[in-house]
């Protein structure tokens, strides 16, 4: 079968970069330089049975988020269309097409923290941080997403900054946590 | 001559400071010039206790918690190394009563053993389940299964041994089992624990149903929400394979079983069975129209067995002492037991595995202490965020999927998470319906739509705006998503919200009497 997609010119020639499918979100932000590293990681991972989300993961875990660039890529190594590839980018929470900012705190937002006041601690963190979900703070430290459980709920409210989690959090707590991920930075 | 400590390496353990004491403790006995031997053990499940230290001494194993760093130096100058007296000293951790008192069958390992070590895992009865099922034929295996009365540990409490009947009696050149470890309801943390506790229990169970039923490969599809237990798995699995518990010719008998971790990507869906195949195969997680079965078309196409973390962790236990031991456990048609997960506004949250039977009141009290803010508990909320609200008049129903159905309740995954009177319950069901709303995958209409007009609709009720037409209007549109929904998430939503209008109705608004319908 061809692939209709074999006739279209190719997105990293440079001549071709603002493109067919995505003309708002296709803009070049030096991501040019990690397609090599993008398309290891694709080639690594292609021949797995139901490769997608490893592979997608794989390159969240590389560069932080899902460049619009790597989908013509992926989708190729597939034999998928660009729409579906795109598609199960934007179905899944986690999966991100805009680059986080240094640390991102996940929030839980479910029922066990909700029971011991996590919409108070909520208050407290976008008013700290000057930003609502899914935004990124102007000097680019911190993002903010909320989470449906951590499984953590022994112990809420909970977090998770980066890799580090965090039960019992108060607003004290939560600032003393984002001092020491701050200072890091 | 070292003593052995132990600080779990269990994540709530993490988040409420086990890390930093362990490392605190190291360099306090290096100070010291005192020789230890530390072991990152999982939980014991006592999280009101945790960080919890454990202290090898001829006693028995001592614990003291909750320890903070602050403490660490007291602990010493106490000397807890050989069980000291200090005031964070709990005694010999198996007479603590919130642990003596349980029937940890699933769980009879978590807390004790180091998780990665395949020799812990060996000297405390590990894989001797493994090895009886190598002696059986699959038919038999299944039938174990089909004995112990084990019924899926998920929510759905499907009969698992129906489900693997299913798939052994269905021809295929290639069968699958997955493991659903998308954990997704809040207040529960049972699957995350076995896996970050004892990863080998889940592994053995996968390997038996493999052998089983004829299936060569296994998934555990993991939410990514996990990064310990991914950790602590894939370092299991890399162990079990070295020592040929996995792989090409497991213990030597020519049985084959590969074991692959996949993570998902923050889909509360994808913990529906169909939507997760659907994503295990790299696509959006759609939910299916079944039939066709999973346990006859699922994966790839293929049969596959589809079971919970704990459905499959407790598979080890029922083939080592058969299935008439785990049957022994339980009430009615609930066999086994049941790791309940106390969370939420409760003083002492933790995990209680249980027979089926006991009350949901001796475990908020006498297990939970009542509310942690000290105020009456209103509600509690069973079986994750698709489960029913229960008022305290429904507190003494027994732990058991019929007596919690004929409440129109459920157990799901055995979540309980409390709330005091504070507690605005119109705003929970609110909260119900925004849940849907986010996470449901758009598939079918009731859920897709029903769950923003279900906000929509109860946001006017908190607003006191004409009661009188959007209260049934809400009943109404829950009824909808109810029986015209394609799986749980949009059907069961209804459980919250009408479970919280019908026993609160002075929360929206509503009198007592005024909304008896």
């Amino acid at each position: 079968m061809v692939n209709w997609q074999d006739n279209l010119p190719d997105i990293n020639s440079g001549k071709y970069a603002a493109t067919v499918m995505f003309p708002t979100e296709q803009r070049m932000t030096g991501i040019s330089a990690n397609m090599p590293k993008v398309q290891e990681i694709i080639n690594n991972l292609k021949e797995l049975p139901g490769a997608l989300l490893p592979i997608l993961h794989g390159i969240q875990d590389e560069l932080g988020f899902i460049p619009a660039e790597c989908v013509p890529d992926i989708a190729k190594a597939l034999n998928l269309s660009r729409a579906e590839v795109h598609g199960v980018i934007s179905f899944y929470h986690y999966f991100r097409d805009t680059p986080p900012g240094k640390h991102t705190i996940h929030l839980c937002r479910a029922e066990s923290c909700q029971a011991m006041g996590s919409k108070a601690l909520e208050e407290h963190i976008k008013e700290k941080l000057g930003i609502d979900y899914h935004e990124t703070t102007a000097d680019g430290r911190f993002s903010l997403e909320p989470v449906y459980c951590l499984g953590l709920c022994a112990c809420s409210p909970s977090m998770q900054i980066d890799d580090e989690v965090y039960g019992k959090v108060s607003a004290d707590s939560f600032d003393a946590a984002i001092n020491e991920a701050g200072a890091t930075a | 001559m070292s003593v052995t400590v132990y600080i779990p390496c269990d994540s709530a353990a993490i988040g409420l400071g086990a890390e930093r004491v362990a490392k605190a403790i190291a360099s306090e006995a290096a100070k010291r010039n005192i020789e230890i031997d530390l072991i990152r053990n999982g939980s014991r499940g006592l999280y009101y206790l945790e960080p919890m230290v454990e202290v090898a001494t001829d006693k028995g194993r001592v614990a003291y918690g909750p320890v903070q760093v602050s403490d660490v130096a007291g602990l010493f100058d106490a000397g807890f190394l050989t069980g000291g007296s200090h005031p964070q000293s709990l005694g010999v951790t198996d007479e603590i009563p919130y642990l003596k008192k349980q029937q940890r069958l699933t769980f009879a390992r978590v807390g004790i053993t180091d998780p990665i070590s395949l020799d812990d895992y060996l000297a405390r009865d590990g894989y001797r389940g493994l090895k009886n099922a190598l002696s059986l034929s699959g038919a038999d295996i299944v039938k174990h299964v089909t004995d112990s009365g084990l019924r899926g540990r998920g929510g759905a409490a499907f009969p698992t041994g129906i489900k693997w009947n299913t798939v052994l009696n269905t021809p295929s050149e290639q069968k699958y089992i997955v493991c659903n470890a998308d954990e997704g309801d809040s207040g529960t943390y049972s699957d995350r624990m076995i896996m970050e506790g004892d990863p080998y229990v889940l592994i053995e169970g996968m390997t038996i149903a493999g052998i089983a039923v004829g299936a060569s490969q296994g998934y555990i599809y993991l939410r990514c929400e996990y990064p310990h237990a991914h950790k602590a798995l894939n370092a299991a699995i890399a162990k079990a394979y070295a020592a040929g518990y996995l792989g090409d010719n497991i213990c030597g008998s020519g049985e084959k079983f590969d074991l692959e971790v996949r993570l998902g990507a923050g889909a509360y869906v994808c913990g529906e069975e169909t939507s997760l195949i659907e994503s295990l195969e790299g696509k959006r997680g759609l939910v299916r129209f079944k039939p066709p079965l999973p346990a006859i078309k699922g994966l790839f196409g293929e049969p596959t067995v589809i079971n919970n973390v704990i459905s499959l962790a407790s598979v080890p236990i029922i083939l080592d002492k058969g299935g008439e031991f785990y049957k022994n456990y339980g009430m009615g048609r609930s066999r086994g037991t049941l790791p309940i997960q106390l969370a939420g506004n409760l003083k002492n949250c933790g995990l209680i595995e249980l027979a089926f039977g006991v009350t949901l009141r001796e475990l908020l009290y006498d297990y939970g202490g009542g509310s942690a803010t000290g105020k009456p508990i209103k509600a509690v909320q069973v079986g994750g965020p698709l489960g029913a609200y229960l008022p305290e008049s429904q507190f003494d129903t027994p732990v058991d999927y019929e007596e919690f159905a004929k409440l129109w309740a459920v157990l799901g995954h055995g979540g309980v998470v409390a709330f005091d009177d504070t507690v605005d319950m119109a705003d929970m069901a609110r909260y119900s319906m925004e849940f849907c709303k986010i996470e449901s995958c758009g598939k079918c209409t009731p859920c897709r739509i029903g769950s923003t007009r279900g906000m929509e609709v109860l946001e006017d009720i908190m607003q006191g705006r004409d009661l009188n037409k959007n209260v049934p209007l809400l009943r109404d549109l829950c009824n909808t998503l109810l029986n015209g929904s394609l799986c749980a998430l949009g059907g069961m939503t209804s459980y919250p919200v009408l479970s919280a209008l019908n026993h609160f109705p002075e929360d929206f608004g509503l009198s007592k009497q005024a909304d008896a319908a």
